[in-house]
């Protein structure tokens, strides 16, 4: 855990938005504490300090003073809208970039998309459409 | 009693020198060996309240600088200051500054030839702040046997005896000197998950030096880099590890894009290289990159200190 080269912190903080993405942390959840943090990964309690203070900034977490840090209301919402803001920039991108050095005309790209979506058996369907 | 705050310290251009010195071989030739320089005019701070990793080869002058701080030497020239609440002093002939400072180094100040116990009352009475139910737990989480004299443990339980002393003394300034030597894996992963507890639930200052940094690097808040005898680098651990940047693609894009870099190392596998360089990537520059088929990556701070303290980039 927390192998890659960026700052641990960030890493931290990666996970913890990774958790309340996919709802394993759902909002008013008690995140680990410093303390507890630093002695299940090993870390400086300052690091995982830094990485709460990072999600708080974020509106991510929140501190009820004297328990922790809590999901913020909200917090699953404003990931999604942020992460889809850099989906285009971070993950489409580099994926169009790459498709360009091998040779794949664009239509190629676009047709295989249409493809993929059309079983309309989908697993998965929009959040708005499920409520 | 209420604890004491968390000793700082300062290192002020400290110069160590060790005065020369004679030997002489099985046939009776006598060697003179010239005095050696352990320190080079060394300037750094030891933040107060923050595990510091004091990380350099063997030989760059770590334990040195540590014997300093707990006044077991003084400086040939230059200052050293420990002290709390931004209150430093030289600690040299100071009862009340030593007795706040647990220097534990390799081996460890033990009675070799008197039961763990004798050695451990102690330094019940030295420390001031010492834990005795704190080192009756590590005693039972090391296994050490305190009616046995060090003398008879292994190397790795002598190791933890001098561990336990160091997290049980709770000293304002508490340092372990290579303290791991001798422990194998499960016993220094048990000494790092004590040390983070203890230091969670009483906060001070702790040097940890080590040259094992893959394995302790995510114990640190600050990290001094120590190399014949000068400070290479002083400065928070997450500054440290976005300090340098990998570039891995295309040779030719590679070497384009690091044009004008600090280079720390470069390795070429036909077409492709790969060239570490100082300093960070602008987000810009970085997309740039990517559009060349050039990943930009960071570097962990085992590679950057193998970099930086490699013969060759020593000037």
């Amino acid at each position: 855990m927390f192998d890659g080269p960026e700052p641990i912190y960030l890493q931290i903080a990666q996970l913890i938005r990774a958790q309340v993405l996919s709802g394993e942390l759902a909002e008013e959840d008690q995140v680990m504490s410093t303390t507890q943090f630093a002695t299940t990964f090993r870390i400086n309690p300052a690091t995982a300090q830094k990485a709460f203070g990072l999600l708080v900034d974020e509106q991510v977490l929140y501190k009820r003073r004297g328990l922790g840090m809590f999901v913020a209301p909200g917090a699953r919402e404003r990931l999604r809208s942020s992460h889809r803001e850099d989906y285009f920039d971070k993950v489409l991108a580099p994926a169009l970039a790459q498709a360009e050095v091998l040779g794949i005309p664009l239509d190629d790209v676009v047709g295989y998309i249409r493809d993929r979506r059309k079983p309309a058996a989908d697993p998965h369907p929009p959040e708005e459409a499920r409520s | 009693m209420t604890a004491l705050p968390p000793f700082g310290a300062r290192f002020e251009n400290v110069t160590v020198t060790y005065p020369r010195s004679w030997s002489a071989d099985a046939n009776g030739a006598v060697h003179r060996t010239p005095g050696a320089t352990a320190l080079d005019g060394i300037t750094c701070d030891i933040p107060a309240g923050q595990i510091t990793g004091l990380l350099g080869r063997n030989g760059a002058g770590k334990s040195t600088m540590l014997g300093l701080l707990a006044a077991f030497r003084r400086p040939t020239h230059g200052s050293v200051v420990v002290g709390a609440g931004g209150d430093l002093r030289d600690p040299w002939e100071d009862a009340a500054l030593t007795s706040a400072v647990q220097f534990v180094q390799d081996g460890g100040d033990v009675f070799a030839d008197q039961k763990c116990a004798d050695t451990l009352a102690y330094y019940a009475d030295l420390r001031p702040e010492w834990d005795a139910g704190r080192a009756a737990e590590l005693l039972d989480l090391f296994e050490i046997p305190v009616r046995k004299k060090p003398a008879a443990l292994s190397r790795g339980k002598r190791s933890a005896l001098a561990a336990t002393i160091g997290l049980a003394s709770r000293a304002p300034l508490t340092i372990f000197d290579e303290v791991y030597l001798g422990m194998d894996t499960p016993t220094r992963h048990a000494f790092y998950d004590a040390l983070l507890a203890d230091y969670a639930a009483h906060p001070r200052t702790i040097i940890l030096s080590s040259h094992l940094v893959a394995e302790t690097e995510r114990l640190f808040e600050h990290v001094v880099l120590v190399d014949a005898g000068r400070v290479l680098l002083a400065e928070p651990a997450d500054e440290l590890r976005s300090r340098a940047t990998a570039l891995t693609g295309p040779a030719s894009a590679v070497d384009r894009l690091t044009h004008g870099r600090e280079v720390l190392d470069r390795q070429e596998l036909g077409a492709t290289a790969m060239v570490t360089v100082l300093g960070t990537m602008p987000d810009d520059a970085a997309r740039a990159a990517a559009a060349e088929g050039v990943t930009v990556g960071g570097v962990g701070l085992e590679s950057l200190f193998v970099h930086l303290t490699r013969k060759e980039a020593r000037r």
